[in-house]
């Protein structure tokens, strides 16, 4: 019986061990793993692929650094699949550093020789109109006009003088929205004032832990929702461009597993030591 | 006048943003853009006053010697030295540009100790799991097993696990099942609580009763 007693006052740092050993070790393998695409993600995927070539795309980057880990791979591989099917795209962040993990995205997916090919220009094919204070705001102002909500792009060029910006004046001249998001502001603002105010038409990428809470708002007022870095893995896979998310996926799985077998000896301990004080 | 002035702002701006979505026509929604802009203006200087009180409060620590003072001489001299880069040597408004020293600095300082104080997350997650995660009574055993199934059946593993079983059994279907039906509905019963909440403080706001936000009671 001291087995479980010594069990149940495990070391934290034993935890923490078997925990680092989980998630390195398989970020080494190449092995490849099988991930169902969820109707969700698909979703996603079918409407940003329905859009005829010239769509205005408007895409909010709503998180920071913390997050990017499971949100930038949704980027990439999103920024990969507009630029593949020639969709304008316009960048904006509800967030300080959303603009700057933009630029991150943009710089990687450039790399890509079929994206390189297309020559993309900036302000022509995409832009960048940066940070704007006001949180929920900000989405109300550009239902009204995206122009003097935000006057200059980051770099401050003049909104109005961008070729791509001179055909857009709020959400009616924008054919989807897609919102990365890790908290406020984020989706459920996004679908409270884009949508439910302008009728705009909505996917996201959330983190795995809020993106349970946009469950309600599907399909109405969200297309769907990409889940964490399993949502990353999904759009890669059916987007056929296996990327980050799903190499990562390995190393989640197995750390999914040794937190399960943990909380499995947790409560066989637990049971044990309790059925001995309750025959003491 | 120093209650009653905001007391007299909020309300009017309050109605006038109600009306407005219901009636978005001349002069509601010259009005309601009117308020988005300086609700802006003023969420733009609120920003600086937080940069500014955060300053304040470092150095008066720090120039006092007050308890944690060392941390306040972190926050101080890590403003200053992503502050610098940013306004004076990277280029101005393209400061954010890759291959700037801001730039520089947010890729390979603010992006590694972001993301290790986040994944520290994950050592702690398990070890909370380990401890906390106890099948005590029917509700706590629900909710355990229900974790056990949705952290099984979203990643590639538990499709491994349970793909000799027929598709209705396997671990992903009964996880979507728990996130399609269950936590749902869970979620669309607490949004609504929140909703009506929201409804009723803010007409509280609006109509003046609910005065903390001013320093009232």
């Amino acid at each position: 019986m001291k087995f479980f007693d010594r069990l149940l006052a495990i070391d934290r740092r034993i935890i923490f061990l078997f925990v680092i050993i989980a998630v390195t070790l398989p970020l080494f393998s190449k092995a490849t793993l099988h991930i169902e695409v969820s109707p969700m993600v698909k979703a996603v995927y079918d409407a940003v692929d329905n859009l005829p070539p010239g769509s205005k795309v408007l895409v909010s980057f709503d998180y920071d650094p913390a997050s990017a880990p499971e949100l930038q791979p949704m980027a990439l591989s999103f920024f990969r699949h507009c630029f593949s099917k020639d969709l304008k795209v316009v960048i904006i962040g509800l967030w300080p550093q959303g603009p700057v993990q933009a630029n991150i995205a943009l710089e990687d997916v450039f790399r890509d020789p079929e994206i390189k090919a297309k020559n993309l220009k900036y302000g022509v094919d995409y832009v960048n109109l940066g940070y704007m204070a006001g949180n929920e705001v900000v989405i109300q102002s550009m239902g009204s006009n995206i122009h003097t909500t935000f006057p200059a792009d980051y770099t401050g060029n003049r909104t109005s003088e961008l070729p791509l910006m001179k055909g857009i004046k709020n959400f009616d001249n924008i054919d989807f929205i897609y919102n990365l998001s890790a908290g406020y502001p984020g989706t459920m603002e996004w679908v409270q004032f884009a949508v439910d105010r302008f009728q705009a038409k909505l996917g996201a990428g959330n983190t795995a832990v809020q993106a349970p809470g946009m469950y309600p708002y599907i399909p109405e007022q969200l297309v769907g929702v990409l889940g964490g870095m399993k949502g990353g893995a999904e759009y890669e896979i059916i987007a056929k461009r296996p990327a980050r998310a799903v190499s990562y996926m390995l190393s989640q799985g197995v750390s999914h597993a040794v937190i399960i077998f943990f909380i499995i000896i947790g409560n066989l301990a637990f049971f044990v030591t309790r059925g001995k004080k309750k025959t003491s | 006048m120093r209650r009653e002035v905001p007391l007299i702002i909020t309300g009017i701006v309050g109605i006038t943003l109600i009306i407005s979505y219901f009636i978005p026509h001349t002069p509601f929604n010259l009005l309601q853009d009117l308020f988005t802009d300086w609700y802006q203006i003023v969420a733009a200087f609120a920003i600086i006053l937080g940069i500014l009180n955060l300053l304040r409060i470092s150095l008066d620590k720090v120039y006092k010697k007050k308890k944690g003072w060392f941390f306040g001489l972190v926050v101080v001299l890590s403003f200053f030295f992503i502050v610098i880069p940013g306004f004076f040597f990277s280029g101005g408004r393209g400061f954010q540009n890759p291959g700037t020293p801001f730039f520089w600095i947010y890729f390979y300082i603010y992006i590694p100790l972001m993301s290790t104080m986040f994944a520290l997350l994950a050592f702690f997650v398990a070890s909370a799991s380990y401890r906390a995660f106890r099948a005590r009574n029917k509700e706590a055993t629900m909710l355990l097993l229900a974790a056990f199934f949705v952290m099984l059946g979203r990643v590639p593993i538990g499709y491994y696990l349970s793909s000799w079983l027929p598709e209705s059994y396997q671990l992903a279907t009964v996880a979507d099942w728990i996130m399609n039906f269950p936590q749902t509905a869970g979620q669309r019963a607490i949004m609504i609580g929140i909703a009506l909440g929201i409804v009723s403080s803010s007409l509280r706001v609006i109509l003046g009763l609910e005065r903390a936000y001013i320093g009232g009671e």
